[in-house]
């Protein structure tokens, strides 16, 4: 059942039960789509070893790198020690972008060379953030269109040598996702997914005018969480994800 | 999702194709079809609407009525006004002034760093002397991408780097152009939301300053329904000129081209088809409608 079968439902439901009198379609709305969301883990992963790495994948421009860096200052925030991998090595100056968010929040950044293989410098990270004994390893990645198969090969590879390298790891793959996308963003999850199984959602943008409803029908097919929202371009603009205020703002009027 | 577009299309069009007589209710019942493939592929709901209903009222027409094939006339229609809702033909930059100043604006992460490199590239090709300023004063290392980006094409970049006024940037970028023998100056702007008013503001007083020939907003193809506050927001505080459309190598319908051309009535001038710096042609109305439609 998709979520608009489902909101039809619940409202004939509760027609049935209580009659047309004091019937908000809109509460019912939310609160169905507040229980569609909020049957899923949304917190961090933490992986049983010493360090949990987290991959951070989208198509080009959602806001991947920002995510990473604000992702990595949250975690220090809390206490624990964070790294950022610079493993977008085909942008121009994508690794000086990421190297001055860390300087901006003291987050040791690893990087190479542009140009250079992600999967060797993520290899770096995994052994440079263990030597530091970090706790969450936050891995930027180039952004590719979902459609371009060589480049989604290239994130497997990836994948697939840090896995190589440490067990489980990635431990966390996060789609990130432009609130402004409309129906396509429901093809980049799908491929993704596909390519690189995701263990969850990031919808970043939400401070404009875009609801991000798209992560809705995303959850519901694909069953990943919305682990995080962005907010803004500030570090402190990254908020773990909260069901219930998604739900309203969705049925609200913004602006 | 996506699956179910082209067969709802093509359904539709079978059935119109099907039609030996034309009637106003099996009209509706094909053009329903046809609407929400459209608002699949992320066309305005409104522009939606209102492009079918012209549609109606020419399909209901004598010609169509009396024609041997109804069908195949309809589809011809849904095309053909889709074609011109995207602006016909191809529409030009103008550079008049000397120098030309153009002016890139847009949402965040939609391409105008890119569009800059690409369009300054294209313009080489077609004789002319373009710098490329860095105007972004916000994003981290917005300047070295532009700079790593005109160093790939051997073409000057003016940037301060350090410098927080954007009309400082503009001011001495043209005593750069003059010194340099540059005709053509393009303004990469940093990425805002259209509703951050101090943002757009002084996106303002910078169009002020240049007084641009140009201005460009540059959007993403995959970009929903927001299209619309968006590209009414950017047109309604600076009077852009056209835009650019990006991201088209991906498999994004493109409908919000539509919405945006519907609701500013500026057209859609260039397309960003890739990546790399040679990705990018001028923008075919004809190519587009088909994409739209999924034919
Ligand atoms: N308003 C707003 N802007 C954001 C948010 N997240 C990122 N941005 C902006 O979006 C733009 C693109 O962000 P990046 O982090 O560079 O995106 P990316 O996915 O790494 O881009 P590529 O690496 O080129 O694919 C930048 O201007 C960011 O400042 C957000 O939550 N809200
Ligand atoms: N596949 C594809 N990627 C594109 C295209 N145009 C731009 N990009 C990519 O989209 C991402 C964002 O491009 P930028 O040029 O940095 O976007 P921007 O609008 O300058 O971003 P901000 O300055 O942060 O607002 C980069 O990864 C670009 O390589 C295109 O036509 N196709
Ligand atoms: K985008
Ligand atoms: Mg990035
Ligand atoms: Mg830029």
């Amino acid at each position: 059942m998709d979520m608009t079968e489902q909101i039809i439902e619940a409202v004939k439901k509760a027609y049935e039960t209580q009659g047309r009198e004091g019937l908000d379609v809109f509460n019912i709305a939310s609160a169905e789509v507040e229980k569609s969301l909020s049957t899923m883990d949304y917190v961090l992963k933490r992986a049983d070893g010493a360090l949990t790495v987290v991959s951070i994948v989208g198509v080009n421009g959602t806001g991947k790198t920002t995510t990473a860096a604000k992702m990595a200052h949250m975690i220090q925030q809390q206490g624990k020690i964070s790294v950022l991998a610079a493993c977008d090595t085909f942008r121009a100056a994508a690794i000086e972008q990421l190297k001055l968010w860390g300087e901006r929040l003291k987050v040791p950044v690893i990087a190479g060379a542009d140009k250079a293989d992600p999967a060797a410098i993520a290899h770096d990270a995994i052994t440079a953030s263990l030597a530091r004994r970090a706790d969450y390893l936050i891995v930027d990645t180039a952004g590719r269109l979902h459609t371009k198969h060589n480049l989604m090969q290239e994130l497997q590879k990836l994948h697939r040598v840090m896995g190589k390298q440490l067990a489980g790891a990635p431990h966390e793959v996060l789609l990130v996702l432009d609130a402004t996308t409309g129906m396509n963003a429901l093809n980049q999850a799908r491929e993704f997914h596909k390519a690189v199984p995701l263990t969850g959602l990031v919808v970043t943008k939400l401070d404009g005018t875009s609801k991000g409803g798209m992560v809705v029908a995303i959850q519901k097919e694909l069953g990943l969480p919305i682990k995080f929202v962005g907010l803004g371009e500030q570090p402190d603009d990254l908020q773990p994800f909260d069901a219930r205020q998604y739900a309203q703002a969705l049925f609200s009027e913004k602006e | 999702m996506f699956d179910t577009i082209s067969n709802k299309l093509q359904n539709a069009f079978k059935n119109l194709r099907g039609l030996g007589k034309i009637s106003e209710s099996n009209v509706s019942d094909s053009l329903r079809e046809v609407r929400l493939a459209l608002l699949e592929a992320d066309v305005n709901f409104k522009v939606a609407r209102d492009f079918i209903e012209r549609v109606k009222t020419k399909s209901l027409g004598q010609e169509v009525i009396e024609s041997v094939h109804p069908g195949q006339q309809i589809i011809k229609i849904i095309h053909d006004e889709l074609v011109e809702l995207l602006g016909s033909t191809n529409a030009g930059l103008n550079l008049s002034g000397n120098p030309a100043s153009i002016m890139m604006v847009g949402l965040h992460g939609s391409g105008k760093t890119t569009s800059s490199a690409k369009l300054a590239k294209l313009l080489t090709k077609q004789g002319r002397q373009p710098v490329l300023v860095a105007a972004d004063v916000y994003r981290p290392a917005a300047m070295d991408q532009l700079e790593t980006l005109g160093k790939q094409l051997g073409i000057p970049v003016f940037l301060k780097k350090g410098e927080t006024d954007v009309l400082a940037i503009a001011r001495e970028a043209f005593d750069f152009a003059r010194a340099n023998n540059r005709n053509t100056l393009i303004f990469d702007t940093a990425g805002r939301l259209q509703i951050d008013e101090p943002l757009v503001q002084e996106l303002v007083r910078l169009r002020d300053l240049v007084k641009p020939q140009e201005i460009l907003l540059v959007l993403d193809a995959a970009t929903g329904q927001e299209a619309v506050n968006v590209a009414t927001h950017f047109d309604q505080a600076l009077n852009i000129t056209g835009s650019i459309l990006t991201k088209l190598d991906g498999d994004a319908r493109g409908g919000a081209a539509l919405s945006m051309k519907a609701v500013t009535g500026k057209p859609i001038k260039l397309a960003g088809t890739g990546e790399k710096l040679e990705d990018f042609e001028p923008f075919h109305p004809e190519r587009m409608a088909s994409r739209i439609l999924g034919m």
